[in-house]
């Protein structure tokens, strides 16, 4: 970071005159800004006068992109480039799911069982053992034993490529420092940006299917390998490093038996991950033909089936769990010593896996038996049904969901779009920036200007400011829900451990399946998509607030309580003041997940952004698709810099 | 560093040699793009792409069970929407799309442009795109079914979402739809609402019918919905070959559709029994209505109630098996 625009860290290079200056100018940094805003605006307008973009301004691309789009299904299959290149990307992708495809139905379903439940006990023990050999086989009691297995094949192949790609970038920003700094920003920047907005430009390329699906889960599963790599290579111990190098090994070795070793907590943490973040894109990639659970999702919301889909839902949730917990668990047991038997055990896990999967195989059941089924989505569709009859309107004194969604709609969503977009678009760049710089620094600020400025070139900024307005909503009642559910929740520890798990699942569930309950629940349009983002965000603000307020130095506390302060005294002025970190990094993680979905809020009605990222797909529309798809980006972009506390660059930095 | 940039550069070249070595060397056929799921246990597999809508999962379900049951194949299903189903047939992703509404554009391009993709013949169901008002609500004011009407009921209409004017809803961006220009050419004080998908849409009407709401929808025929809620279609300016040309200056109503199969050409060629199967698949609206309401109301697997309705269709399914 080249920190010398902000006042606070040019101190030391200083000299003595300007340090005076800029601790002047740190000191009564908002009353400045305040001022200069104020002075900005009335030269605004004055000269600028109001509306919105200025059509002048706006560089439409669809154009070039309709021809370009065009260019690519003509050619596609004569082209060399698609010959030569992307043709044999696009299949190896496809023989690599195909062969670990076969070679799960080879296991059959009591190899597989037997081997996840192996491979948890050797690396996490007995009990996350039983856990996985439990999880499997809900999938195929809940009759979803094939499509588990086709997503559980592409996941593999697409954990595989990203840790490898991740791996390769973290070890070029790890050990080059010029790398490092280009590739910083951008891996930042890909972690913000709405899963939605990668599946446009793949599906260009490589037309609908699985290896689009796998492609573009790998382009959003490779950045946080790529991060904590990099982060893991630079954290190294330097008196370890001082050690080794006058040891005399060469840099292959350094890196192989030091730098690598010492960065292995960080890297399977970057695994972890990555599988997380490969999951929750199976789920969104089935829009583009990934097949397995996702799709069994997909169709099932087709039908307004809420039971069906919970039915594939719960195998994708079930999936992220073991999987976190195993990983998990393994990056705990990194630090004890390797036992001794060790060899043995792994052995022991081949031998008995083989066993059980010739035994079925003998036996000729390979597929999960069709009598063991169970069938959840009769009951979950009667429980839907008797929610949406008796809630959805009225009912008495409160008014029913629609009520309240109309309401809501008209109330709050209605003046806020109309506002910001009676807004001058300058005066919106302006109070962008301002915010920003409040929070963060000149670079986040200008960062997030640009990003503004971007969105109004490319044409669509009424539609984007829109969708602002749904991301401003459901942040606000986001955080209010979060804050008053995280604090109770760090203050009781009964409610916190209740919370828990609940807030566990829904964090891992699809994105998708939360929007046909809310149709249900508030009709279609923007408040259903409000909906959907509040309930999705919710958890990870409530979890970083619990966690804020829970860190609270015990000290301060133990000495405000013998101050003689009320528990309501000791929460607003000792607890939330010193959690002010935490919380503000909760608004920042509520902003990107609310952003996410509010983009797939398209899918019910929310209109603006999200709606013409969907018409893109949909109708193959390059132009419409792409362009909504980078506004969707910038936006997010603009979003994640003005709420970016700077405390958190810190955080990242640490070992750098 | 710099030797580990030559490591890092050779990883990269052996990644390379190993990806053509797995491929085979040469060009990759971006035409023979088979799903890797497919002919696993070594079955013969046959790919359909299923659209949003249950109508399409109905003809699909049936197939399939066919397929599965009296001619041995295994059937793969990937949902798609409309236009990018064309291009997945094209590039072998999938074998056949068993129900289009119509795209002239891609027709020509991959047709008879490109010749990867050859007609399956008729549906044998007929499909019908208007818009719809619910019949209890038609029945009060009976003048609403002309569309010179429908200004009046503008302000019944109007709901958060259209600000100030009727809402007229429209469902997935995937369908084909001139309503917008509908809208304003005929100076219709309405505003086009989508819904986003389908399931959005059938929710909301579903909800709206339960309260004995009026509402004015984009809807199709044959559709399940309509045994479910009963809805009138509104009149609009009468249908005149090429009066749909422009799309900006459309004032006419929707066309009928005669419902069409379409085939992968390679498929359609070396597809056997199954592609033999697929070409003969002919139905009629009301069985195919008759499977879409055991899926979608009765909340049959779509499995389920292929099998119902096979049992009880012999004499039709008969016909169309490879003789």
């Amino acid at each position: 970071m080249t920190a010398t625009v902000t006042p606070a860290s040019a101190r030391p290079s200083s000299p003595a005159a300007a340090r005076g200056v800029l601790r002047v100018f740190a000191g009564h940094r908002g009353r400045l800004l305040c001022a200069g805003t104020a002075v900005a605006l009335v030269l605004g307008a004055v000269f600028l006068g109001g509306g919105g973009w200025p059509a002048s301004l706006v560089a439409d691309p669809s154009g070039p992109l309709d021809r370009a789009g065009d260019w690519i299904v003509d050619n596609r299959d004569g082209h060399p480039l698609f010959l030569y290149f992307l043709g044999h990307i696009s299949n190896a992708v496809v023989v690599s799911v195909r062969a670990v495809y076969l070679a799960l139905l080879a296991l059959g379903w009591a190899g597989v069982t037997a081997a996840a439940g192996l491979v948890a006990w050797r690396v996490a023990g007995v009990r996350l053992a039983l856990t996985s050999v439990a999880a499997i086989a809900v999938c195929g009691l809940l009759g979803m034993w094939v499509p588990t297995l086709q997503t559980l094949a592409l996941m593999v192949v697409a954990v595989a490529a990203s840790v490898l790609l991740g791996g390769l970038l973290g070890l070029t920003a790890g050990l080059s420092d010029r790398m490092g700094r280009i590739l910083r920003p951008v891996l930042d920047t890909m972690q913000v940006l709405p899963a939605f907005a990668y599946l446009l430009p793949v599906v260009l390329v490589f037309g609908i299917g699985v290896p689009a699906a796998v492609l573009a889960t790998v382009v959003y599963a490779a950045p946080p390998m790529a991060r904590l790599t990099a982060l893991g290579l630079r954290g190294a111990d330097a008196g370890v490093m001082e050690a080794v190098a006058s040891l005399g090994a060469t840099g292959r070795q350094r890196l192989l038996t030091a730098r690598l070793p010492l960065a292995r907590k960080e890297l399977l943490l970057g695994l972890s991950q990555s599988i997380m973040m490969a999951l929750g894109m199976a789920v969104i990639a089935s829009v583009i033909g990934a097949g397995g659970l996702g799709d069994r999702v997909y169709q099932a919301l087709a039908s307004v089936d809420v039971g069906a889909a919970l039915a594939a839902g719960v195998p994708i949730v079930l999936l992220a769990v073991v999987l976190d917990r195993v990983t998990g668990a393994a990056g705990e047991r990194l630090g004890a010593a390797p036992a001794r038997r060790a060899g043995t055990g792994w052995a022991v896990a081949l031998v008995v896996t083989a066993v059980v999967a010739g035994a079925g195989r003998l036996s000729g059941r390979l597929s999960w038996p069709d009598g063991w089924t169970v069938d959840i989505a009769e009951p979950v569709n009667g429980a839907v049904d008797w929610m949406t009859a008796h809630l959805y309107s009225g009912v008495p004194l409160v008014g029913g969901t629609a009520d309240w969604a109309a309401r809501f709609t008209t109330w709050v969503l209605n003046p806020l779009r109309d506002g910001l977009q009676w807004l001058p678009w300058w005066a919106v760049l302006l109070t962008v920036g301002a915010l920003a710089l409040l929070i963060g620094t000149w670079r986040t600020a200008t960062t997030a200007v640009l990003a503004m400025a971007a969105i109004g070139a490319l044409g669509v900024w009424d539609p984007a400011l829109d969708t602002l307005s749904q991301v401003l909503a459901a942040v606000a009642v986001t955080l209010v829900l979060g804050f008053a559910l995280g604090v109770a929740a760090a203050r009781s520890t009964r409610l916190g451990r209740v919370l828990r798990p609940v807030l566990d699942v829904f964090q891992t569930l699809p994105q998708f399946v939360y929007l046909i309950p809310v149709v249900a629940l508030f009709g279609v349009g923007r408040a259903p998509a409000v909906a959907a983002a509040v309930v999705y965000a919710l958890p990870a603000v409530v979890r970083i607030t619990a966690q804020g307020v829970l860190a609270v130095d015990p000290a301060a506390l133990e000495s405000s309580r013998s101050l003689g302060a009320t528990g309501r005294q000791q929460l607003f002025q000792v607890q939330l003041p010193l959690a002010r970190p935490a919380l503000l990094l909760a608004v920042n993680q509520g902003v990107v997940l609310v952003l996410a979905v509010v983009v797939i809020g398209g899918l019910v009605g929310g209109g603006a952004l999200g709606y013409d990222a969907v018409f893109g797909l949909a109708q193959g529309d390059l132009a419409t698709g792409l362009v909504a798809g980078a506004a969707i980006v910038c936006l997010g972009l603009a979003l994640d810099r003005v709420t970016q506390p700077t405390e958190r660059r810190d955080l990242a930095r640490k070992g750098a | 560093m710099a030797r580990t940039r030559l490591a890092l550069g050779g990883s990269a070249l052996a990644a390379a040699v190993a990806l053509t070595a797995l491929t085979g060397c040469g060009a990759a056929d971006m035409t023979r793009q088979a799903s890797p799921y497919a002919d696993a246990k070594d079955s013969r597999t046959v790919t359909l792409s299923v659209q949003s809508w249950v109508g399409a999962q109905a003809n699909v379900a049936v197939a399939r069970y066919l397929l599965e049951h009296e001619l041995g194949y295994r059937v793969d299903t990937v949902q798609i929407d409309e236009v990018p189903a064309w291009d997945a047939l094209s590039q072998g992703r999938v074998d056949a799309i068993l129900e289009d509404w119509g795209h002239p554009d891609q027709e020509k391009r991959y047709i008879d442009g490109k010749g990867t993709i050859t007609r399956g013949g008729d549906l044998g169901v007929t499909g019908h795109i208007g818009w719809f008002v619910p019949t209890y609500f038609a029945e009060e004011h009976p003048d609403v079914t002309e569309w010179k009407n429908l200004n009046k009921y503008a302000d019944d209409l109007r709901t958060a979402e259209s600000g100030g004017k009727g809402q007229l809803l429209d469902g997935s961006p995937s369908y084909v739809t001139n309503d917008k220009a509908l809208v304003d050419n005929l100076g219709l004080d309405y505003q086009v609402v989508f819904a986003g998908s389908e399931a959005a849409q059938i929710t909301q009407i579903k909800q709206l019918a339960k309260e004995k709401k009026p509402f004015l929808s984009y809807w199709y025929k044959p559709q399940w919905l309509f045994e479910k809620v009963p809805m009138t279609e509104v009149r609009l300016p009468a249908y005149e070959e090429g009066c749909d040309a422009e799309p900006e200056k459309v004032a006419c109503a929707y066309p009928h559709t005669p419902l069409q199969k379409f085939l992968n050409s390679r498929f359609a060629d070396g597809g056997g029994d199954a592609a033999a199967f697929l070409k003969r698949f002919r139905w009629t609206t009301g069985m195919q209505n008759d499977v879409a309401l055991m899926i979608a109301e009765q909340k049959l697997s779509p499995e389920e109630a292929a099998s119902r309705w096979v049992k009880e269709n012999e004499a039709t399914w008969r016909k169309w098996l490879p003789s």
